[in-house]
Parts: structure tokens; C-alpha cells; sequence
């Protein structure tokens, strides 16, 4: 499970960005999260990838829960999420090679040994061609880049996905083969998944259940004058 | 026919000339700065252990004589050759300049790399701290620091560097706070990394090319700093040749007419520093086209 509930976050000295949001997603579910831009639903993904600090509300991993976020977070719970930016030409060191980039969580995690095997069968799953793993992020398309980042997400394995508006820099075919990438990933190991988004069409046929994110915030005024 | 293909190939040309004549310039002012620098170099470094001549070999006959063959930058107040003096001076001004801006460069990429990489209240400290430092006029906290030792290079250095690493530390402290919000950094938390590794993977090498570029830029800058430390009678002993020595020793020739104990030494101290100030311009149009970095003095 990742239970998200009561959120208010926001950034350094401004008025929250988002509050009192709620969201659960059972183990393998994909939710789709909808929303226009600037709502704040990419905040909510980091939140609950621990990668952005709430100012309120919790967050529970498959039944721990958080307390820490960012580098304070254990390993183990940070390296549970796999995340998928929507820029990949901004979420990709532009010093590194590809097969230094979807090499380097395995590196960062001491997992020194079978670096290569692992990286070339990633490589063969997100279809990224050997020549193209040794160059370096500004030698590739937008595509190719956001199949390696993928392929970055996936090889810790990682229990949750987070796609952060993957898709949206990208053309059909490389959005289709992207998410099947995604799913097949899923029906192999089983895990959740949270796409944030705006294109509904996608997300209606990607996720098993998508959610409005005027719903979530409709349910925190509701409440707000229930308490009333 | 042949008409068409004159006036094509002109038009090429006349296109072209125009982009090699601003290349032209550029390349004149590498190839004369990297020139410059070379035989500046060489000379220190080659004169001192080839030439089995005396700097300090005194010689009151032939005291303060204008150039000449026999002595071309001429000779001082008690007839020392001034060309070897200022071999002498050069070599001592460049290392003091080198190991400063080492130093400075050092410290200032390890505090202004914490600072940023770590945020927060550490920052917020820790360049309170630097502003602290840099509110005091740095030539005098340098006076104030070499004043503590015993007159030598060392100390020169030492003074130098712990005023100068402030700059370092802003300039690389902004870069980290500006790399450090990148999503590239969120992915490498999210994979895993170590606050460790994320600095010296990712944060540290993207600040290097303008933390080497701060360096070289502050070379001339440390060697001036020491000609006036040394020029104020702080520095280097009087009896080593630096080049701040050897202007402060012949500022009274100067009022009685002599230029060439005061020019030569001057001319020792602009010519590294413009051969620099040129190398390190064209470095920065390589690394970052938009950005300017200016050479301090």
C-alpha cells in the first residue's frame, strides 16, 4: 500500500502548493493522476517518492511509515521507488553516459557486480541500441533519453513506479513503448504505479483506476465544511 | 559559364573572410597570450638552474647604467644585472601567485561545494561567515595576517590564499544551489546516492570548469597581491628578488630620472597577467559562450 493522506506541501517560504490531499494505492494498482498544470500533482508525486518534504499529513509505505525524505530517508525506502521525470534532457547528468546513467543507482548502492548485464538487458527492454549506450545525454533524442531514464527507474527494481508525466514530451509510438515497457515491468513483479498526467485518453487506457485531481481537492473542501 | 562560376566562388569567399577575420583575431590573441606565457614560464623555470650567473653579484662600478648589450634590462643602484634580477623575482612572484591561487581555489570549492550541497542552516552560516570576511578590505586582513609570521614566501602565500578563497566559495556555492535543484539530483536520491556521492558525482564536476577558470584567473591576481605586500615591505625579505622588491628598491631611482630599474619589473608583472587574462578569455568562450568572468585585480 502507499497511503498518502492529509499532504500540505509547498516550497521554502511560500503558501502551501497543495493541502490536505489524500491518495491510496493498493499494491500493484496503477492510478493515473489528472490534472491541469500547476495544480500541483507533481508535488504530490515527489512527495510520496520522498523526494519533497510535506509541511503536513503522512505518508505510509507498504506499512512503514515515513518519517525522513530526501538523502534522510533510508536507503532502502528511497531505492523502493522507481521515478520517471517529465524533462528528460533535465533529469539526466549531462557528464555521463547512457550506460553510465542507467548504471549509476547500482553503482550508488554498491551493487558493483553483473553492472554490465544488468545495464544491457535493461537496455534490450527500453530498446535503446548498443551504440547508443556509450554516448552521452546531448548525442540522443528526446526519446532515446527518456527510454534510458526509464531504464534507470527500473534497475533497482523498484516496488513503486512514479511517472512524472513521462510521456509528455514524447511522440505516439515512443509513448506507447514506453508504457509497455511500464506494464510489462508490472506483470512481472507486481508493482504500483503512480502516472501523473493530463492526457486522459492515456491514462483511462493505461491505469486501472484514474483520479480527477479536482476529486481530491473537492473531498478536502467537503470535509473542510463538514467540520464546519 | 565561366561568369557563373566566378561569381560563385566569390560570393563564398567574401562570406567566409568575414568569419576568419573575427576567428583570425581571436586565435592572434591565444597563440600571443599562449606564446607569452610560454617564455615566461621557461625562462623561470629554465634561467635559475642553466645560467651560472649571480643575481645578487654586486658590482658598484657599473651601478645603475641604462640598458646595453652587456646588461639589456641595464643594471640597479649597486650594479645588479636587472634582466637575471627579474628572472629572479618573476620566479618567486609566480610561485607565490600558483600555490595562492591553489590554495584559495581549493578551500573556496570545498566551502562554497558544502554550502551549497547542504542548504539550509549550514549555508545560511557559513556565508554569513564569508561575508564577514569579505566586509574587511582583504589587502589589509592580508597585511594582518602576514604581520603574524616571520617575513618569507609561506607566509605570503598563507595571507594571500585566506583572502582570497571568498570569491571561489560564491561563485561555486551559486553553481551547486543552482545544479543542486536540477531533477537530475532528485534521480540520483531517488537511486539511492549518498549525500557523498551526489557532491562528487554529480554536483562537483559541474562546478570544476568554472572553479579551474577562477583559478588561473587569480594567478595574477596573487602575484600583484605580493608585489604590493612586498612593495609595502611586508612581503618577501628585501634581499630576495621578487618583482614588488625590486620596484620598491629602485622607486628612488626613478625620481632621479633612472626608468629602468621601475619598468622592466612593472613590464614582468603585465605581461603574465594579460598572457593569462587572453588564455583564460578564450578558455571561458569554450566552456560557457554567455557567461563573463572578469580577471580580477
Amino acid at each position: 500500500m502507499l497511503e498518502l493522506s492529509d499532504i500540505t506541501a509547498g516550497y521554502a517560504g511560500n503558501a502551501p502548493v497543495i493541502r490536505n490531499i489524500s491518495l491510496t494505492i493498493s499494491p500493484g494498482e496503477a492510478v493515473g493522476l489528472l490534472g491541469p498544470s500547476g495544480c500541483g500533482k507533481s508535488t504530490l508525486a515527489r512527495v510520496a517518492a520522498l523526494l519533497h518534504h510535506p509541511d503536513a499529513g503522512t505518508l505510509v509505505v507498504d506499512g512503514t511509515p515515513v518519517r525522513r525524505w530526501r538523502h534522510r530517508a533510508p536507503r532502502e525506502q528511497r531505492t523502493a521507488f522507481g521515478v520517471v521525470f517529465q524533462q528528460a534532457r533535465l533529469s539526466a547528468d549531462p557528464r555521463l553516459a547512457l550506460t553510465d546513467l542507467i548504471a549509476e543507482p547500482l553503482r550508488a548502492t554498491g551493487r558493483r557486480e553483473g553492472v554490465a548485464d544488468r545495464v544491457a538487458e535493461l537496455a534490450a527492454t527500453v530498446g535503446l541500441t548498443t551504440d547508443l549506450l556509450s554516448r552521452r545525454p546531448h548525442e540522443v533524442s528526446d526519446g532515446q533519453l527518456q527510454r534510458a531514464c526509464l531504464a534507470r527507474a527500473l534497475v533497482l527494481r523498484p516496488r513503486w513506479l512514479v511517472c512524472d508525466e513521462m510521456t509528455a514530451m514524447l511522440d505516439a509510438s515512443t509513448t506507447a513503448a514506453l508504457v509497455r515497457v511500464v506494464e510489462e515491468y508490472r506483470a512481472a513483479t507486481g508493482a504500483g504505479l503512480l502516472a501523473v498526467g493530463h492526457d486522459r485518453v492515456l491514462l483511462d487506457r493505461w491505469c486501472d483506476r484514474t483520479v480527477e485531481w479536482a476529486t481530491l481537492t473537492a473531498a478536502v473542501s467537503a470535509d473542510d465544511v463538514a467540520i464546519r | 559559364m565561366a561568369e557563373i562560376t566566378a561569381e560563385k566562388a566569390e560570393r563564398p569567399t567574401v562570406w567566409r573572410s568575414h568569419g576568419t577575420d573575427r576567428r583570425s583575431t581571436r586565435t592572434l590573441r591565444l597563440r600571443t597570450s599562449a606564446a607569452l606565457l610560454t617564455v615566461t614560464v621557461l625562462a623561470v623555470l629554465l634561467v635559475p638552474p642553466l645560467v651560472q650567473l649571480d643575481q645578487q653579484a654586486v658590482d658598484l662600478a657599473v651601478k645603475l647604467q641604462p640598458p646595453s648589450p652587456q646588461h639589456p634590462f641595464g643594471t640597479d643602484d649597486v650594479g645588479r644585472d636587472l634582466l637575471l634580477r627579474c628572472v629572479y623575482g618573476l620566479r618567486v612572484s609566480l610561485l607565490v601567485g600558483v600555490a595562492a591561487a591553489l590554495t584559495a581555489t581549493v578551500v573556496g570549492t570545498a566551502v562554497g561545494a558544502t554550502a551549497g550541497a547542504l542548504g539550509g542552516w549550514v549555508d545560511r552560516v557559513v556565508m554569513r561567515v564569508v561575508d564577514t570576511i569579505a566586509s574587511v578590505p582583504h589587502l589589509l586582513l592580508g597585511i594582518f595576517i602576514v604581520a603574524m609570521f616571520r617575513p618569507g614566501v609561506w607566509p605570503v602565500v598563507i595571507s594571500v590564499a585566506l583572502t582570497h578563497w571568498l570569491s571561489t566559495a560564491r561563485i561555486v556555492r551559486a553553481e551547486v544551489l543552482s545544479l543542486r535543484s536540477r531533477p537530475y539530483i532528485d534521480a540520483a536520491v531517488s537511486g539511492g546516492a549518498s549525500r557523498w556521492r551526489v557532491a562528487v558525482r554529480h554536483l562537483l564536476p559541474g562546478v570544476l570548469p568554472q572553479a579551474a577558470l577562477a583559478a588561473v584567473l587569480m594567478v595574477p591576481h596573487a602575484m600583484w597581491h605580493e608585489s604590493a605586500l612586498s612593495f609595502l615591505g611586508l612581503g618577501l625579505p628585501t634581499h630576495t628578488a621578487s618583482l614588488g622588491n625590486l620596484i620598491q628598491e629602485a622607486r628612488g631611482s626613478l625620481l632621479a630620472g633612472q626608468w629602468w630599474p621601475t619598468l622592466f619589473p612593472g613590464l614582468f608583472l603585465i605581461v603574465p597577467t594579460l598572457a593569462v587574462a587572453g588564455l583564460a578569455g578564450a578558455w571561458r568562450e569554450r566552456i560557457n559562450p554567455r557567461r563573463r568572468s572578469e580577471l580580477m585585480l
